[in-house]
């Protein structure tokens, strides 16, 4: 099994180690030798001293998606040595430090395993036990590239980089890594049958997690308020929100920062402050996850009953309950899109890559204001916390924030008949009014409880119909706003499709091709957003029979297609992965296969 | 239903220096009970508002969910108003103040939504000092769901059922000092010569302004043996001061002798003059005010008046250091740092 530049490699580390810094060179410079990486950190919930994996699938064919079987491990873990070698495919690599013997009965014959005294060689030339510890693991990166043929200067570049700030730290890591290379190519016959060489399949596009991009998006959108709660996988978004707001929105004048973060006592706290400023014109967010989210609920239902924009990003992590905190789904569909009692719907956007997560975190915000309701991204743990490659962010600078209708003092002025909830257009949006405009127009009573088109509480039937019913208009307005399905003809006619969204894309495009390969053909539509626009049922009315693909148990987005659709269960059949592990093309490949296959043989005669 | 009140005024109603009558600060006519301390309250605000020159659209009312909750449509008609979710008013009122710094925020709360479901936002919201007037009207019981005990009633307080209160009361002024706050006061709604000037001060105040306005509910909470009555409060109630507000640029003069009194010159340039000052007091003094109130608890008196004031406190847009103009001001070209920056940051995860 001889591979150039399509391996998955997994390193298996000691959490609070070091080594995700070290991982992280190792992949970027693959990345910087133009072929494609897809990393992906397997964490716990956890400061120091579990085990964490970081896995890298180099493909230079550009599949993305997580792909099972270990090509190589590198083991620097002994608590994990056992599943980590069970790991690995018949004829891969175990790398592991053997500065001290490992035990006899962990050797597989059908795996290689190559020993490197990683400790050993760090102890050698490291006098600090501090610095012993993280040059370890930068020796097993020079061992590593001597391994698989990575040429030192990639890696060297990307630690020059890496240490620009501190060039001091450059020369250490340089002659660690150099330890580690020089002991692989002494003891080894390097390369391995797995390997790299230089490609040129990466074009100009970068590496970043969706959560950075994300808050990239909300900034470039002009959010200036945010409030949110620490809570795994959302908590980097805030954060690079906060760092990056810090290099690009402090008035060069003044010192003085155009953008206010505050950490919340908790999430209800969180959505409430974001409420708080929308209401007041300001462009505001707040991140959290599926657990967030449920405290969410009441106040969720006020901004959709009381038409105040809210942009909310739920980076989803494995529910219910606590659930899998450190692991990836897309189980928050249906509680996203009907949070809080009552009669509810929101609006909801699927970004599948960063890129996407960028153009979306900007996008939001111009729906929500257009919409006066919430809007919620539904990013997930793999989208937000893994470093994905995508194209790089190109921000149109014609474009115009879409406030959507707020009535300044002069409208104020000229407007007739003003009531905040009276739909004037007819397209269920009405006009709203922003605190401190007019001295004596455009004043109203924001409120939960039932009201009248002019604002004024009532408990009468029908005017609660009115507002409700006006309210689903407005949904139907949101169609026309929100994204449009992506859509893939099949090479060969087909009446077989496929559907997935988010992050199932990665595995998703990667089965297309394989089943291709096998001469199966499906139509792809990737759904990007939540009311679902014609083109969605359109796309189910052209098929017999379509694959819902999705990372949760109960087919979330099958049910939400069927319910919002009044759509036939029986043409939807579900594909999915609920281990908070991302999906892979081999379980879409494996389950479509089976039920084409089952199909044919229903139709056998007897 | 709300009904509004009649629009007819006398043409010779005095106009204060922003043009507008009392009238004009007035809301829809009160749906809560005859006799409810807090339409008394809602009177407070509408002659402090009056007499402070407010422009109405310059201030926001926000509040929570109970009686209490429910007086913002009975005053600042003009003003744009925000009942939100039950003990969330003091989340909305951050976010809408750091959105715009510029207006004032007036924010009503109970003791139902302010001690219990909601004391955690109100915790936060003094923590962090947001510019705002915070007022409690503080019953001791749950109108609108028919007179349960809260948390802000007495030990052995006896409610409507004849039943005695068996846990310790939340002491909102005690822990609003506890936690920091930069301007706490308690009034009663019986008693709008001292509250009047204390919702002027409070509006005044550039950082957090608490008052807990002991606030009898004459339906389910006024009978023989309640500690929240009017006859019990009127009993009981001694001050820490006479508090009066003086809305002109005076020089400061401040005097530390007993029954001498005290000016305190706000950030708008008015005054608050304290006057008969109670001898173990200390307005700028924290601990002398927490122990002026421990006093006051262990002898069964309700203390009233200014506990604590610190002028100079920096309110949350000033720890976060943002910019002088209300940020919903800020348009597309401040906001947006443009495709330059973005390529630059795009270089930066090339590897």
């Amino acid at each position: 099994m001889s591979s150039v530049n399509e391996f998955v490699i997994r390193f298996a580390n000691v959490n609070g180690t070091g080594s995700a810094s070290a991982n992280g060179i190792f992949a970027k410079s693959i990345f910087r030798m133009g072929i494609p990486i897809s990393p992906k950190n397997i964490f716990p919930s956890n400061i120091q001293g579990l085990p964490t994996w970081y896995e890298v699938r180099v493909s230079e064919k550009g599949y993305l998606g997580r792909r099972d079987g270990i090509d190589i491990l590198v083991g620097v873990n002994p608590q994990t040595y056992i599943q980590d070698i069970e790991s690995v495919v018949t004829g891969g690599y175990f790398i592991y430090d053997n500065s001290k013997p490992m035990h006899e009965s962990f050797f597989r014959e059908d795996i290689h395993f190559i020993g490197i005294p990683m400790m050993k060689l760090s102890m050698q030339h490291f006098a600090d036990p501090r610095k012993q510890q993280l040059f370890k693991n930068i020796i097993y990166v020079g061992a590593v590239a001597a391994l698989i043929a990575m040429p030192l200067t990639a890696v060297q570049e990307t630690i020059e980089k890496l240490f620009a700030a501190k060039p001091k730290l450059i020369p250490p890591n340089f002659e660690a890594l150099q330890i580690g290379f020089d002991y692989a190519v002494k003891h080894y016959s390097c390369p391995l049958e797995y390997r790299v060489q230089k490609a040129d399949k990466t074009g100009d596009s970068i590496v970043i997690d969706g959560n950075t991009a994300t808050a990239l998006g909300l900034i470039y959108g002009g959010a200036t308020v945010a409030a949110w709660y620490p809570i795994t996988p959302s908590t980097s978004l805030a954060s690079a929100f906060e760092k990056y707001c810090k290099k690009l929105r402090v008035d060069p004048e003044t010192g003085k920062n155009n953008f206010a973060v505050v950490q919340a006592e908790d999430e209800l706290s969180a959505i409430g402050m974001v409420i708080g400023a929308t209401w007041n014109g300001a462009r505001s967010f707040t991140a959290t996850s599926g657990a967030g989210v449920s405290l969410m609920n009441e106040f969720i239902g006020l901004a959709y009953f009381a038409e105040i924009p809210v942009t909310l990003i739920n980076v989803q992590r494995g529910g219910p309950s606590t659930g899998m905190p450190t692991r990836t789904q897309q189980a928050d569909i249906l509680s996203s899109a009907y949070a809080s009692h009552g009669d509810t719907k929101h609006v909801l956007l699927f970004p599948s890559t960063p890129n996407e997560c960028f153009h979306f975190g900007a996008l939001a915000l111009d729906l929500a204001d257009r919409l006066q309701t919430p809007v919620i991204i539904l990013s997930d743990l793999d989208l937000g916390m893994n470093e994905h490659m995508t194209d790089p962010f190109i921000w149109d600078e014609q474009k115009q924030y879409d406030r959507g209708k707020v009535l300044n003092a002069k409208e104020m002025d000229e407007i007739k008949d003003w009531g905040r909830y009276l739909d004037i257009d007819g397209d269920g949006i009405p006009y709203r009014t922003i605190p401190g405009t007019h001295p004596t127009k455009g004043s109203y009573f924001t409120r939960g409880t039932s009201h009248d088109e002019y604002a004024k509480y009532s408990e009468a039937g029908d005017a609660y119909v009115r507002k409700v019913d006006r309210l689903l208009r407005k949904f139907e307005t949101a169609k026309e706003y929100v994204p449009k399905p992506a859509m893939r003809q099949a090479k060969e006619k087909t009446d077989i499709g496929i559907l997935f969204f988010g992050t199932t894309r990665y595995a998703a495009l990667e089965s297309l091709d394989i089943l291709n390969e096998e001469g199966i053909y499906l139509n792809a539509m990737r759904i990007k957003a939540f009311p679902f626009n014609h083109e969605v049922r359109q796309f189910l009315d052209d098929h017999q029979k379509i694959y819902v693909i999705e990372q949760n148990r109960d087919a979330q987005m099958r049910s939400l297609l069927i319910n919002e659709l009044d759509y036939d269960p029986g043409k939807l059949e579900s594909v999915l992965n609920y281990d908070g592990t991302p999906i892979t093309a081999d379980l879409i490949s494996q389950k479509i296969r089976h039920s084409l296959n089952v199909k044919q043989q229903q139709s056998q005669p007897i | 239903m709300s009904f509004a009140k009649p629009k007819f005024t006398h043409p010779q109603s005095p106009r204060n220096k922003v043009g507008y009558i009392k009238s004009d600060y007035e809301g829809v006519i009160s749906t809560l009970c005859a006799g409810c301390g807090h339409d008394s309250i809602s009177g407070a605000i509408v002659q402090a508002s009056f007499e402070m020159d407010i422009e109405p659209h310059r201030l926001a009312k926000l509040s929570g969910i109970g009686c209490s909750s429910k007086t913002p449509t009975y005053f600042l008609s003009n003003s744009h108003g925000f009942n939100s979710v039950h003990g969330r008013m003091p989340s909305i009122a951050t976010g809408a103040n750091l959105a715009n710094k510029n207006l004032i925020y007036l924010g009503v709360s109970g003791d139902g939504d302010s001690a219990s479901i909601g004391i955690g936002q109100f915790v936060h919201v003094i923590r962090r000092n947001l510019n705002m007037t915070y007022i409690v009207m503080n019953n001791g019981c749950y109108g609108l769901t028919k007179g349960q005990d809260s948390a802000t009633a007495d030990v052995g307080s006896i409610n409507k059922t004849g039943k005695a209160n068996e846990f310790g009361p939340i002491d909102l002024a005690g822990l609003a000092l506890e936690l920091g706050a930069s301007f706490v006061a308690r009034s009663f709604s019986g008693d709008k010569t001292q509250l009047v000037p204390l919702i002027k001060a409070a509006m005044s105040h550039p950082g957090f302004a608490f008052i807990d306005v002991i606030s009898p509910c004459v339906t389910f909470n006024n009978n023989k043996g309640s500690t929240k009555s009017y006859d019990f409060v009127r009993d009981h109630m001694t001050v820490t001061s006479k508090v009066d507000f003086v809305p002109l640029k005076e020089e400061i003069e401040v005097q530390y002798e007993a029954g001498k009194k005290m000016d305190v010159k706000l950030h708008d340039g008015s005054t608050l003059r304290l006057a008969k000052l109670a001898p173990d007091w200390n307005p700028f003094d924290r601990n002398s005010a927490t122990n002026k109130l421990q006093k006051a608890r262990s002898n069964g008196d309700v203390l009233t008046g200014l506990f604590y004031i610190d002028p100079s406190s920096g309110d949350l847009h000033k720890k976060l250091n943002t910019v002088d103009v209300a940020l919903n001001t800020l348009n597309a070209d401040q906001l947006c740092p443009g495709q330059s920056a973005l390529d630059k940051i795009n270089a930066s995860f090339r590897g």
